[in-house]
């Protein structure tokens, strides 16, 4: 330990406001970030599951054939 | 070997094996990380010259480090995206612009928080600062320009041109300490010589590097895994994906 005490530590010999505001600003962005990403994952799986329960749901409705026996639909 | 290059670009593939290497990446880098902030912080020697002011290097210079790293490696995916248009390539760049525009940001900050106590000065428009500002309006014009275009292969190659042209900028960065007199110090590592600084302090700097560097490619592979979601939403593999992943 480079400091005898806590109290020390946190002052940092008058350096602590400029050291802790650095770290603090780290560990706070950085860590926005992370959430900022996770809710944008979590945003785009549900709407894509919205999506696709809407299109099973529509799906149902119509039953359209995409291609039976008698009848194929070239794309 | 033109398969092996289709199988690496394949998003499908890149998919399955982030989802691997993400658990690895996270905890190595983070535990990296802390061993190396927690040893600078509370165990390395104070400098004889900046007191403990100096302690924000451990943070300012792994931030700086990658800020420049990451658009580097844009501007070599931005290479691929132009040549080979490899859609990878792209979602790449695009997933990983924020973050190194977060990056720069906090080096500039914890650089101007830094410089206080010891320039007596936030800020001054020096070379090495100017042009690390100049860094950060790129990515802020990478972000712009991608999301700006809707059509996916305009905004892919308007990007990719932009980041390349900026790319100049890197240089000038690196060596703005050398060719300018400038108040910011010199590097602290360089790969010819031995660090100027002793063990207790490069050692905990060096973890506190490496561990950013593996926490960043933790997160960009999450950030691609997303962009993948979103772009390949069509495809019979995502859709199972997100059936199975639930609500």
């Amino acid at each position: 330990m480079a400091f005898d005490s806590f109290s020390a530590f946190l002052a940092m010999e008058g350096h602590g406001p400029y050291v802790w505001t650095c770290y603090g600003a780290f560990v706070l962005i950085l860590t926005g970030l992370v959430m900022w990403s996770r809710g944008r994952r979590k945003a785009v799986i549900r709407e894509q599951h919205r999506l696709l329960k809407l299109e099973e749901t529509g799906a149902r409705e119509q039953a359209p054939a995409a291609a039976s026996f008698s009848r194929i639909h070239p794309s | 070997m033109w398969t092996l290059f289709h199988k690496f670009g394949s998003p499908k593939w890149f998919y399955g094996i982030a989802t691997r290497l993400m658990p690895w990446l996270l905890v190595i880098g983070l535990g990296l990380l802390l061993a190396g902030l927690v040893w600078g912080l509370a165990f390395a020697p104070k400098d004889y010259l900046q007191g403990n002011s100096y302690r924000i290097i451990f943070i300012h210079v792994p931030s700086a480090f990658l800020a420049q790293s990451i658009y580097i490696m844009m501007a070599v995916a931005a290479v691929v995206t132009l040549v080979w248009r490899m859609k990878l390539a792209d979602l790449f760049v695009q997933a990983v612009a924020p973050v190194g525009a977060v990056l720069t940001f906090l080096a500039l900050f914890t650089g101007a928080v830094w410089g206080k106590p010891t320039w007596g000065t936030w800020w001054i428009w020096d070379a090495r600062l100017t042009s690390m500002l100049i860094l950060l309006f790129l990515y802020f014009g990478a972000i712009v320009l991608g999301s700006a275009i809707s059509d996916e292969k305009a905004s892919a190659r308007a990007v990719a041109v932009l980041v390349l042209v900026g790319v100049v900028n890197i240089p000038i960065i690196k060596y703005s300490v050398e060719w300018w007199n400038t108040l910011h110090q010199p590097a602290t590592f360089k790969l010819t010589e031995k660090p100027s600084m002793p063990a207790e302090m490069w050692i905990p700097l060096l973890l506190s590097v490496l561990g950013l560097y593996l926490w960043f490619g933790w997160l960009a592979c999450y950030r691609m895994q997303t962009e993948i979601l979103q772009r390949e939403r069509r495809t019979r593999w995502v859709r199972e994906l997100v059936r199975a992943e639930g609500h």
